[in-house]
């Protein structure tokens, strides 16, 4: 009997081990199959950094230089990699500096689960020493948020923390762990994942009557058009997608986060929707008879005004979001599901066609957006060179395979308009927020995310400014990262703003820049800048064979401006090219 | 045009979630007008109670959206026809009034007020109804020295629900029924179809 009891005692020792909380957050990242960890250490989260200590070998922790960046870093390492960003930061500061990637990460969908240290449970509601309600402040931020309290509670939080960010519609999640929990043991037996929550749907039931009936529009439709978001690549039906649009014939436009969903040279690709998007997709938008919406919002950047917005067409809405259906635009039939299986089902249903006619008169206004726009930009007769030449050029030289990842701006929408993709998840940039300085932390995420990639970042001299200090963490990590900062010596996009709108009345838009090269080389990264257009190819190409970092600074046109453009609150057929 | 709308939420039981429901409306900048929350017929599950003004538009959208949160089962809005409801609402008197002036008397009896506490100094009163005899009470009460006044949120319940029971154990099934995701527009099939 004796004996018996000692085996069994044996038996549970070697599969329950006694840890601290800490190390169950760890071991909760690993089983999450996590390599990567973005943070910052501080008081509160020093337990978590200390057992991080022994692992290592296992968790590569990169030390970024704000926690903002963190952030921004695991939402670019989301976005390249299909997988969750995870951040470490401590209390207080560490934990509002979070906001505005929680914000960002939140209306761009994208899967990030941030792990905040927060002061001893006794000490809640004191004002102790960077105490904050962190999770009241990011509760309209996150998909889900939660305080642990006590350390048993750890490997089930974590695990619904996991699954939540990454399922249904993604989003960011926060876990608030309070001092006390991190350093308290608990018999840990071994960490199971999350698989069902039971007031937690991540995907709505696909009824066949709706897609019969979006089937039967798609086949009656003389003049289809097909509008597609981010939805594509998050629900990686990039292949189900393809197959859909080519067996029906139905040209296709993009919104900037669904950008690189299918290539750029794809015959059926008529380019990008919205307020700077190409002239016969926001016109036609106005003229097509069955408007397909799939994975995408309705942005206000992307509609124009609303009440002129598609009136004409019937709209089938596809989206794994039931609170998207109508939020904006009412829906002629809705597709609630995950486009990945919905997809499939509406390809097996519509006719195989061609459309030539239709399809055509999306070339006619490209032609005439070429005339006007296209031809000056990439081909400028101008002395100083403009930003669509130097997307142009970058695109001979990585013809398409390289990751973009774009600030806020002026660049931003020029690089979205004219850089060239092959493949998915290659356009990281903040859609749904703008927020500026995202593109260099972004950049670092998205190398770790896929590291045998060229990443390329391209950022405005105001963007840029506010993040630069994460060239420390570049240096100190060596990442691989390519910075094209697009210097026109103002912050571009308002200027142009205030140009078209406000009398050119130019308000606090004139800003000065440090020396971009020098600044580089005290951080040991190489640089260049050129103003000439005869350098630029060969500084593009120096920048991309480099081994390692490298920032190349390429002056641009002061007052250009981007078109075409939707003037707010104008209707997207009342696009201007000039 | 904005009209009263109820709204039943109900929900896991967690801190913070009365919060995350709050905020959807003060995003919006809607005021909620009534808020309460109690445990529901099914155990451990919570059922807010919320009342708002808006038109129905809006109260469909925001219902989604309350719905969207991880910790909620289900969210229903009725018309104050779909429902019955109730709020409660406590007053105090000055006792030396009610003893001399014997209208203040009548006057709580046709209101189908009910004393809950009866001091020499001060009586406390008790009626359950809707908003309008509450409030008529007070203004009648007024002139009499009402010295406090108090109202509950509402609470309602749904004339046509089944109750949560069923619903639950779908909710808990790996694998859900069609309950779960229930899709409003297949109960109006012909005017989703023919816009």
């Amino acid at each position: 009997m004796e004996i018996l009891e000692k085996n069994e005692a044996k038996l549970n020792a070697a599969t329950i081990k006694n840890i601290s909380g800490s190390q169950a957050v760890l071991e909760a990242c690993i089983a999450e199959n996590i390599k990567t960890i973005f943070g910052y250490p501080g008081g509160a989260i020093m337990p978590i950094y200390d057992a991080l200590y022994d692992y290592k070998e296992q968790l590569n922790h990169i030390l970024v230089r704000h926690e903002q960046c963190a952030i921004h870093a695991a939402q670019g390492f989301a976005r390249s990699s299909g997988k969750v960003g995870v951040v470490f930061a401590t209390s207080g500061p560490g934990a509002t500096n979070l906001v505005t990637g929680l914000a960002d990460a939140m209306i761009d969908s994208t899967p990030v689960v941030c792990i905040t240290g927060q002061v001893f449970a006794h000490l809640l509601g004191t004002d102790a020493f960077q105490e904050i309600d962190v999770i009241n402040i990011t509760t309209p931020v996150t998909k889900w948020n939660y305080q642990i309290t006590d350390a048993t509670e750890i490997p089930h939080i974590l695990a619904k923390a996991f699954f939540i960010a990454k399922t249904g519609r993604p989003g960011p999640v926060l876990i608030d762990i309070t001092k006390n929990a991190q350093i308290q043991k608990i018999d840990f037996e071994g960490y199971i994942k999350c698989e069902h929550i039971r007031s937690y749907r991540p995907k709505p039931i696909i009824r066949n009557e709706f897609i019969v009936e979006a089937a039967k529009l798609i086949n009656e439709a003389k003049k289809p058009f097909v509008i597609f978001g981010q939805g594509v690549i998050l629900g990686k039906a990039e292949k189900e997608f393809k197959t859909f649009i080519e067996k029906a014939g139905l040209p296709a436009a993009w919104t900037v986060l669904g950008l690189s969903a299918l290539p750029t040279d794809h015959p059926q690709n008529v380019g990008m929707l919205g307020m700077h998007g190409n002239y016969g997709p926001n016109v036609l938008t106005n003229e097509c008879d069955v408007l397909i919406a799939i994975g995408m919002r309705f942005d206000d950047r992307v509609t124009g005004r609303l009440d002129k917005y598609a009136k004409q067409a019937k709209l089938i809405h596809l989206d794994i979001d039931p609170a998207e259906i109508d939020k904006n635009v009412k829906a002629t039939v809705p597709v609630w599901g995950d486009c990945k299986e919905t997809l499939p089902m509406l390809t097996k249903l519509i006719e195989e066609k061609k459309h030539t006619d239709w399809l055509n008169k999306f070339s006619e206004f490209s032609q005439k957006e070429f005339e006007i726009v296209i031809n000056e930009e990439l081909n400028p007769h101008t002395e100083m060179m403009t930003m669509g030449e130097v997307i142009q050029s970058l695109n001979e030289l990585t013809h398409g395979d390289a990751i973009i990842v774009t600030d806020v701006g002026q660049h931003q929408m020029v690089a979205c308009r004219y850089a060239k993709f092959n493949q998915s998840k290659s356009n990281v940039t903040s859609g749904g927020l703008g927020t500026m300085g995202f593109g260099l932390p972004a950049a670092i995420g998205a190398k770790y995310g896929a590291p045998e990639r060229t990443v390329v970042s391209i950022i405005g001299d105001g963007g840029f400014q506010m993040t630069l200090q994460e060239l420390g963490t570049i240096m100190q990590n060596n990442i691989n990262v390519k910075i094209l900062i697009l210097n026109n010596r103002f912050l571009g996009m308002v200027r142009q703003w205030q140009d078209l709108f406000n009398d050119k009345r130019y308000s606090f838009v004139d800003i000065e820049s440090p020396d971009f090269v020098q600044l580089a080389k005290a951080y040991h990264i190489e640089g260049q800048s050129v103003s000439d257009r005869k350098d630029l190819k060969e500084a593009l190409s120096q920048m991309l064979t480099h081994e390692g970092a490298y920032l190349l600074e390429v002056m641009v046109g002061k007052e250009n401006n981007v078109f075409p453009m939707v003037p707010q609150g104008c209707s997207v057929s009342e696009i201007r090219l000039q | 045009m904005k009209e009263e709308f109820t709204i039943t939420v109900y929900t896991e039981n967690q801190v913070g979630l009365l919060n995350r429901i709050a905020i959807i409306f003060s995003r919006r900048k809607i005021n909620i007008e009534s808020l309460n929350v109690s445990p529901s017929e099914a155990e451990g599950i919570h059922r807010f109670t919320i009342v708002i003004n808006e038109i129905e538009e809006v109260v469909r959208k925001l219902c989604r959206q309350i719905e969207k949160q991880v910790e909620v089962l289900k969210a229903y809005y009725n018309t104050a026809d779909e429902i019955v409801w109730l709020e409660l609402a406590l007053y105090k008197v000055p006792t030396d009034v009610i003893a001399e002036k014997v209208k203040v008397e009548r006057l709580l009896h046709q209101n189908g007020a009910k004393a809950v506490v009866i001091r020499k100094d001060y009586t406390i009163f008790e009626t359950t109804g809707h908003r309008e005899e509450t409030d008529g009470l007070v203004k009648a009460l007024e002139p009499y020295g009402l010295i406090e006044f108090v109202r509950s949120a509402r609470v309602a319940i749904i004339k046509a629900s089944k109750g949560f029971h069923e619903k639950l154990k779908e909710f808990e099934e790996t694998q859900p029924g069609e309950e779960v995701s229930e899709n409003e527009f297949l109960n109006q099939k012909e005017s989703v179809f023919t816009m």
